[in-house]
């Protein structure tokens, strides 16, 4: 029989290096924090800095148009309610929030699909659709250069111990917990990339490597995929929780949406 | 067909040179790729961009299927008029887009 050791024998330079090139374990110092764009070549931050080169704008661009379109039974659009999408100015930095009617958090998708259903009365697209990142993208734009600010909600409290319980957990094949790499390792490199403290300041954002915009839970899917570990279902209670515990551990960052990275 | 980005500066001063750039959002499937049944992904690409000035060409592009999704062109033109600064994208389905934009010069 084949022993499952042999198959991971590709990934050991990588177990290798998370080993050897352990920088401390435990939190990152408040002034050691940096954003996942500041890792990035000089040219690929050079066109998440360029509204004319930041392909992520295509989407504001599209998301735009949403807001202003007519739909579901209410015969209403976003900005029929809201007005001005300057008025959501903020939102993208607080979020995942609590809501109060399920007695849950729910995130900036989660929220923006809730209005379409509950107020719009219209099918809330998928939350991979490019409609749905189209609308989260351009609402999550009005909050760039905002600081990250995690509500003071009690309630959130318990969901942000878990998100920091499953940030700590190791997982999948590789039994690597998020924190071995974005904690322990964050200034060591991957295969090539960059490994970051994984900070969420630019999603939904532009990922050369996806040719398209992407969402935070997308990107940690790929994560727990590559540790080979079962991804979290899309829009599930452990990914939100996930999200607010990035979101609190980022607190004060600035937000970048839309974010380009490699 | 799709949404487009395009900057061309407002103002420029007569014989300037001035920066161009133009965006369009667009998958460029190479037609090499296989969906999750196996079955070949039909290839769908923007084939051409061309670029008018006052109604006259002064850039065009032959786009080809390593190009990647979502193409973005910079290149610079000499402020010479107040005119029109147009663009148009054909992809192989023979849909085009176009987008413009004015310039003034002084
Ligand atoms: C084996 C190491 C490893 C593990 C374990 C890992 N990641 Fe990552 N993560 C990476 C690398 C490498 C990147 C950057 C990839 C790139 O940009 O090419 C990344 C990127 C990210 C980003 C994007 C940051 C940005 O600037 O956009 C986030 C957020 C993130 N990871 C969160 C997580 C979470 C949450 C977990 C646990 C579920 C996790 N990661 C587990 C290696 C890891
Ligand atoms: C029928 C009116 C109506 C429509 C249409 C509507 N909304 Fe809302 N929306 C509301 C109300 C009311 C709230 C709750 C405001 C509050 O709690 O302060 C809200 C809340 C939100 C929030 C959270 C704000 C916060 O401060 O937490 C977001 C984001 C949002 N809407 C986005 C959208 C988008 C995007 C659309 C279009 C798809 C949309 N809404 C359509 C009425 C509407």
């Amino acid at each position: 029989m084949r022993r499952p050791a042999a198959r991971l024998l590709v990934l050991a330079p990588l177990a290798l290096a998370l080993l050897a090139g352990a920088a401390q374990a435990g939190d990152i110092a408040p002034h050691e924090r940096r954003s996942g764009s500041t890792f990035m070549a000089p040219e690929t931050q050079a066109m998440q800095a360029d509204d004319t080169g930041n392909p992520g704008m295509l989407w504001v661009l599209q998301g735009a148009g949403l807001w202003e379109q007519k739909a579901g039974a209410s015969g209403r659009s976003c900005a029929d309610c809201h007005g001005s999408a300057a008025s959501l100015r903020g939102v993208a930095a607080r979020y995942p929030a609590f809501d109060a009617a399920s007695g849950k958090p729910i995130d900036l998708s989660g929220r923006i699909r809730q209005c379409r259903s509950e107020r719009q009365g219209a099918t809330p697209w998928p939350r991979e659709s490019d409609e749905q990142l189209a609308l989260t993208t351009f609402v999550a734009h009005q909050s760039r250069g905002l600081p990250i600010t995690p509500p003071a909600e009690p309630r959130l409290d318990p969901y942000r111990e878990t998100g920091r319980q499953l940030f700590t957990s190791r997982m999948g094949q590789l039994d690597l917990s998020c924190a071995n790499c974005h904690d322990d390792n964050w200034n060591q490199r991957l295969a090539g990339s960059a490994v970051t403290q994984a900070h969420p300041t630019g999603y939904p954002l532009y990922r050369l490597e996806w040719q398209g915009i992407g969402s935070l839970q997308r990107r940690l899917r790929n994560c727990m995929i590559g540790v080979r570990a079962e991804p979290f279902a899309a829009g599930s209670e452990e990914f939100i929780a996930l999200e607010l515990y990035l979101m609190q551990r980022a607190a004060g960052m600035s937000m970048e949406t839309p974010g380009v990275r490699p | 067909m799709t949404r487009s980005l395009v900057s061309v500066p407002p103002t420029a001063r007569r014989g300037e040179i001035v920066d161009i750039r133009a965006m369009i959002a667009h998958p460029m499937e190479t037609g090499y790729r296989m969906g999750p049944n196996g079955a070949e992904i039909p290839r769908h690409i923007i084939t051409r961009l061309v670029c008018t000035y006052g109604g006259a060409e002064v850039f065009s592009a032959e786009f080809f299927p390593a190009v990647s999704a979502n193409p973005f062109v910079a290149f610079s033109l000499i402020a010479a008029e107040s005119g029109t600064v147009a663009f148009e994208w054909t992809d192989d389905e023979g849909q085009t887009e176009t987008a413009s934009a004015e310039i003034v010069v002084s």
